[in-house]
């Protein structure tokens, strides 16, 4: 990998000929600053303000509602369920690709990639055609009584389909970078094959596995188009946070809409700044293993 | 570049990953994938004709490409001048702005889509005063166009910006001292070496736009032929009991999708040969 080097000092003449007359820069951060604040600053600003515009109480008490509470409770189970296969179907994903050598590797890494693709629709319908009424296996699920579809087993797979990716993209570069010196030297010393994985792999990636389950679990919470497909929107049972918001807009609750909404968007501010400090480590890392 | 690359591994583990790899993989994709494609071969040619030539289906398709490629390509120019400002130049704020651009990837896109039509409706912060221009945005085309800016903001600047960080100056410092004027340098050096990287950019914004639902679906106005995208007629499909129809019309988009994916990689590739060896 080549280092970059450091910014070369600039004497002001220099400088003056890589940059733009006065008023063209002006006019280019202008346009930069008032298209941000219109398309993302606005957006968010607009979500707290109407979640708390009938005041604190309002906001609290829609915060507390049954439906809500149900609503966060099934959104972090859901979670929970998504991120943790997709944790170990990453780390497991990665060890393959990253650590051997074998033909076919970009195609699999593509495969991989594969749910990024297609939309969040599209997503939750695949899976209504294999477990719905008319579906491959419903008749079946049916006639044994198994609820799959519109219920938690399908909002968990919808999501699982959607957050697929997340951490084993983030692995699989890491540890492609790292290479397989030290657990070779692990294993030559005796150390069985889960002891060089807990002790010096696990170790190696850990600023990656926490990014790549930051990132997968902002989606896994967020998630609305796959969810909406297979969730049958059955009140205060199967309605996460996201499909709760959608609702109680379409009702014009809007304080209670976007109350529940408010949740979400620190979720997102939360996750930004974690990825900020992840992404930190993560160079840090790379800069000290590149020497 | 790659550590052990072309030297057999003697780590322990392959066989037993890999299996888990591609089970998981197949249960979760690929079959999944596969049943839409097998249901797509129980229509007869004529029936999946029929379908996607319906004039509702046809108009929903036009409208989530053509507004989706409209959006992209004001993404792909506000996108430049974007990360122009914030790789170029110093400004109160910049690292901020910086931070927020991923906003629009992390933020769930049904909140997105209240948020935005909270926004520009007629009596929204900047629906009035557009209203007042005679501009109505929410439940209109307007507001999918608008919602689908919001989602690819992110797409441009997060693929150009390391690219214009890596660019080297002198090459830039060259053009100038052979009496190239600025807008010289920066037309015909500075550009040209950003597009693979802003054809990149514009082509992920155009696919996440096309396929796009959550931020879409509440400003839109949903009205038949005018105002509904396709992701939400295959949701009104399903709704009805009619898989066929929501099935013929997932089809045309993933394949379109994969198609844009396919491009990217070959973009990507084409910008890796160009890049001069460091």
């Amino acid at each position: 990998m080549p280092m970059k080097q450091p910014q070369r000092v600039m004497s002001a003449a220099r400088d003056d000929l890589r940059t733009e007359p006065r008023p063209v820069r002006f006019v280019i951060i202008t346009l930069a600053v008032i298209f941000l604040t219109v398309f993302v600053v606005l957006p968010l600003v607009v979500v707290f303000a109407q979640a708390f515009s009938k005041g604190v109480g309002a906001y609290f008490s829609a915060l507390s509602d049954p439906e809500a509470l149900s609503a966060i409770r099934l959104t972090l189970l859901v979670a929970a369920i998504s991120v943790g296969l997709n944790l170990v179907f990453g780390i497991v994903a990665a060890w393959a690709i990253a650590k051997f050598d074998f033909r076919g590797k970009t195609f699999l890494i593509s495969l991989i990639d594969l749910p990024f693709s297609v939309s969040p629709v599209i997503s939750g319908l695949v899976f209504v055609l294999l477990f719905g009424a008319q579906g491959y296996w419903g008749p079946w699920l049916q006639s044994h009584n198994i609820h799959v579809l519109f219920a938690v087993p399908a909002i968990a797979l919808a999501t699982i389909f959607v957050t697929f990716p997340f951490v084993a993209r983030a692995l699989i570069p890491l540890m492609q970078e790292q290479g397989t010196q030290e657990e070779e030297a692990a294993i030559s010393l005796g150390a069985s094959g889960l002891q060089t994985f807990f002790r010096v792999t696990l170790p190696n990636i850990k600023w990656g596995v926490l990014y790549g389950v930051l990132l997968c679990n902002a989606r896994a919470m967020g998630e609305f188009g796959a969810v909406s497909v297979v969730s049958g929107h059955i009140r205060g049972e199967t309605n996460t946070m996201p499909l709760l918001v959608e609702i109680l807009y379409n009702e014009y609750q809007f304080v209670s809409s976007f109350a529940i909404a408010s949740l979400l968007a620190m979720l997102a501010l939360i996750t930004l700044v974690a990825k900020t400090i992840l992404e930190r480590h993560l160079d840090e890392g790379q800069s000290t293993r590149v020497h | 570049m790659s550590g052990g690359a072309g030297r057999r591994s003697t780590l322990p583990g392959f066989g037993l990953t890999m299996g888990l790899t591609l089970t998981w993989l197949s249960v979760i994709v690929l079959i999944p994938l596969a049943g839409l494609f097998v249901k797509t071969l129980e229509l007869s040619p004529d029936q999946f004709w029929g379908i996607l030539t319906s004039r509702r289906t046809l108009n929903a398709l036009k409208i989530s490409f053509g507004l989706a490629f409209a959006a992209a390509a004001v993404n792909l120019v506000m996108g430049t001048i974007i990360v122009w400002a914030l790789v170029r130049y110093r400004f109160p704020g910049r690292r901020l702005f910086d931070a927020i651009v991923d906003v629009p990837f992390a933020l769930p896109t049904a909140v997105a889509g209240i948020a935005l039509t909270a926004l520009f409706a007629q009596k929204g912060w900047l629906g009035a005063p557009l209203a007042e221009l005679g501009i109505k945005v929410a439940f209109t085309p307007i507001g999918i166009f608008i919602a689908m800016i919001f989602i690819g903001i992110p797409f441009v600047v997060r693929t150009v910006q390391p690219v214009l960080l890596d660019l080297d100056v002198e090459i830039e410092e060259a053009a100038a001292s052979l009496g190239a004027n600025r807008w010289h340098t920066v037309s015909k050096v500075i550009l040209p070496s950003l597009i693979p990287a802003l054809l990149t950019g514009f082509a992920l914004a155009f696919a996440r736009a096309v396929g796009e639902y959550g931020s879409v679906i509440f400003i839109a106005g949903n009205l038949p032929n005018v105002s509904e995208i396709a992701p939400l007629l295959i949701v009104i499909r399903l709704s009805e009991f009619r898989y066929a129809d929501a099935t013929a019309i997932a089809v045309v988009m993933l394949v379109a999708s994969f198609l844009i994916i396919f491009a990217v990689n070959r973009l990507q590739r084409w910008a890796q040969l160009r890049l001069p060896a460091h």
